[in-house]
């Protein structure tokens, strides 16, 4: 019998192949450095994101479908890589002070950060549930290891091992769904899956169902929405800061990738079926975030519940369903990336100057005495709240427009309400910051550059995408065209 | 529609608990009843325990195992590329080593950092 090998376009998974390269060289060059000069392969690790972003950009809005339909690159997967990139460009600059400090395993470190990346990128170009749960495994273990990274932190190992546990559960659910998934349709290739003449069995559309039910389980838990959020206060509070900025934005957007490609792009007509198990995720999620960032004293945890919130608003997009919604979280996904990541930024600034100290009375007095340190935050939080001029106006803008165009008025108008709930624990840092002097003298902040790179790039693009966000964005253009 | 194949596997399941019950019946009722202490004792590998069973294993074994597990799975690769090595040519060759070399260069990386040193 001869054996098929499957035509593969090594150009279209140029941008994996460099990043996951890049991720065994530093793992293969780690153990010949000196311990205390291994830091230096953070430049390694730039260098590929680099790479990869360059050879994503090149391949832009090439429509390439290889290894026998299981891997596809289009606009959408484009776009989802380059935002991740950019979120792990992002973290390295934040983390080549932090580990110096830390004296965290630099060379592991910046290899898993590439490995995570490698998942996400995976994912988003996942045309196949098998190839996508292997992106989702590899981007998870890579972050199991992250948030336990260091190993003398006694709530980093409880972070790890509460993330490893109730990852390991929720990939049980993924499994199981796509199990159900093959079990009525015989493929599991998301250009089938969801094709009605494919069903097996008279009560396929069940089985059908039943799985994507345990698909949507898994992968809401790893977005963080509201009844799988648990895990996320502790998890986000525990590991290191920047793998926390990290933890927040990535794997968000990988899951919001595979969502929009299963539940939009392929389940064509049925999406009106799964619509409203989305509308109460998502107020759900927004209002169990919110309430519950009210109360919280530590900005860590502030902004961990503040990310589960996010997802919240994110899931908007699901319920619209429409090529417009895909478009409109996608930039809001870019947003929250920067804003996030800048506003981690600060918050390892203000840690390292306060000895780990991450409650709010450590950000007290911080705008008086390094005025543009506080405006910097100030742009991020009032960013995350949704005010005009910053990116996270625009970001629910083109969100809650795509809803109301699909006529989800009381969704939007819930969505709204819960913005302004936010405003009010994202400006009470600000109230800190600006509004009480402190009496304890501050110590003098010490300026690593590459922080300070990431925190500039960061603010930028946040004023960039606030003001000019068409000019950054292509809005015109469909992203990812639901069947039917 | 299902069910007449799975008829087969009934039956299979009756018949194997059936032959297992059977046998220990019939052994029960013709096997001579002395029972002295050293037969009541519970069989472990001919020893005694010493100490509780729950103890901390040294974390050694554990990554031991992991190495050894990688490369047990790598093999069950290796041998249906071996079967149809011809027919598969250069390309699978190539694949094939840099599928072996990603998995040495986590035994290298181990290697350098004295896992497989056993002090």
């Amino acid at each position: 019998m001869p054996i098929n090998i499957p035509q593969i376009d090594y150009a279209a998974i140029l941008p994996e192949l460099l990043t996951g390269g890049m991720a065994l060289l530093i793992m293969l060059v780690t153990p010949f450095i000196p311990g205390n000069r291994r830091y230096y392969t953070g430049y390694l690790a730039l260098l590929g994101v680099i790479g990869a972003a360059i050879a994503t950009y090149a391949g832009f809005a090439k429509e390439v479908t290889t290894f026998s339909g299981l891997y596809t690159t289009d606009f959408f997967s484009t776009a989802m890589k380059l935002v991740f990139l950019l979120g792990s460009f992002l973290v390295i600059l934040l983390s080549d002070n932090f580990t110096r400090l830390l004296k965290l395993p630099a060379g592991e470190y910046y290899s898993l950060i590439l490995f995570a990346t490698l998942g996400m990128m995976m994912m988003a170009s996942a045309n196949d549930l098998i190839v996508f749960f292997i992106g989702l495994e590899i981007m998870s273990v890579a972050l199991y290891v992250l948030a336990g990274i260091r190993r003398v932190d006694l709530k980093s190992n409880e972070a790890s091992l509460k993330y490893f546990f109730l990852g390991a559960f929720a990939t049980g659910f993924v499994v199981f769904g796509i199990a159900f998934i093959y079990g009525a349709t015989g493929t599991t290739s998301l250009s089938h899956v969801f094709d009605i003449s494919l069903y097996k069995f008279p009560n396929s559309g069940l089985y059908l169902m039943i799985g994507g039910a345990l698909l949507l389980i898994g992968l809401a838990f790893k977005m963080a929405s509201f009844p799988f959020h648990m895990w996320v206060p502790d998890v986000y509070e525990g590991a290191p800061t920047a793998v926390t900025a990290f933890m927040s934005s990535g794997p968000k957007a990988a899951a919001i990738a595979i969502l929009a490609r299963v539940f939009i792009f392929a389940f064509g007509e049925q999406t009106a079926v799964i619509a409203p198990i989305f509308w109460v995720l998502s107020v759900t999620t927004m209002f169990v975030g919110n309430l519950t960032a009210i109360s919280q004293s530590n900005v860590k945890r502030m902004l961990a519940y503040s990310s589960i919130a996010h997802a919240g608003y994110m899931m908007i997009a699901f319920v619209a369903a429409s090529g417009e919604a895909v478009s409109a979280v996608a930039f809001y996904i870019l947003c929250y990336t920067v804003m996030n990541i800048g506003a981690f930024a600060v918050l390892i600034i203000v840690e390292s100057k306060s000895d780990g100290d991450n409650q709010l009375a450590s950000f007290t007095g911080l705008g008086r005495r390094h005025p543009i340190l506080g405006a910097a935050m100030a742009l991020f939080l009032i960013s995350l709240a949704g005010i005009p001029p910053t990116a996270g106006f625009f970001a629910k803008f083109y969100l809650f427009k795509a809803a109301i165009l699909k006529g989800h008025i009381l969704l939007t108008v819930i969505a709204v309400i819960n913005s302004l709930i936010s405003v009010y624990y994202y400006l009470r840092v600000v109230v800190v910051m600006f509004m009480i002097d402190t009496e304890t003298e501050f110590r003098p902040v010490t300026y690593p550059s590459a922080l300070y790179v990431a925190l500039v790039i960061a603010v930028m693009a946040v004023l960039a995408l606030g003001i000019l966000p068409s000019y950054f964005f292509p809005f015109d253009q469909p992203m990812l065209v639901p069947f039917g | 529609m299902h069910l007449e194949q799975y008829g087969t596997v009934g039956i299979f399941l009756v018949v194997a608990v059936g032959f297992v019950l059977v046998t220990f019946a019939i052994s029960r009722i013709f096997r001579p009843q002395r029972p002295t202490e050293a037969q009541l004792q519970p069989y472990e590998c001919g020893e005694p325990t010493i100490g509780p069973s729950w103890i901390q294993y040294n974390v050694r074994y554990y990554v031991f195992a992991l190495l050894f597990v990688i490369f047990d799975v790598e093999v069950a690769f290796l041998i249906p590329w071996a079967l149809v090595f011809k027919q598969l040519g250069l390309f699978a060759l190539v694949e094939m080593l840099v599928f072996l070399f990603i998995l040495i260069f986590g035994l290298f990386y181990a290697w350098k950092k004295g896992v497989l040193k056993w002090v």
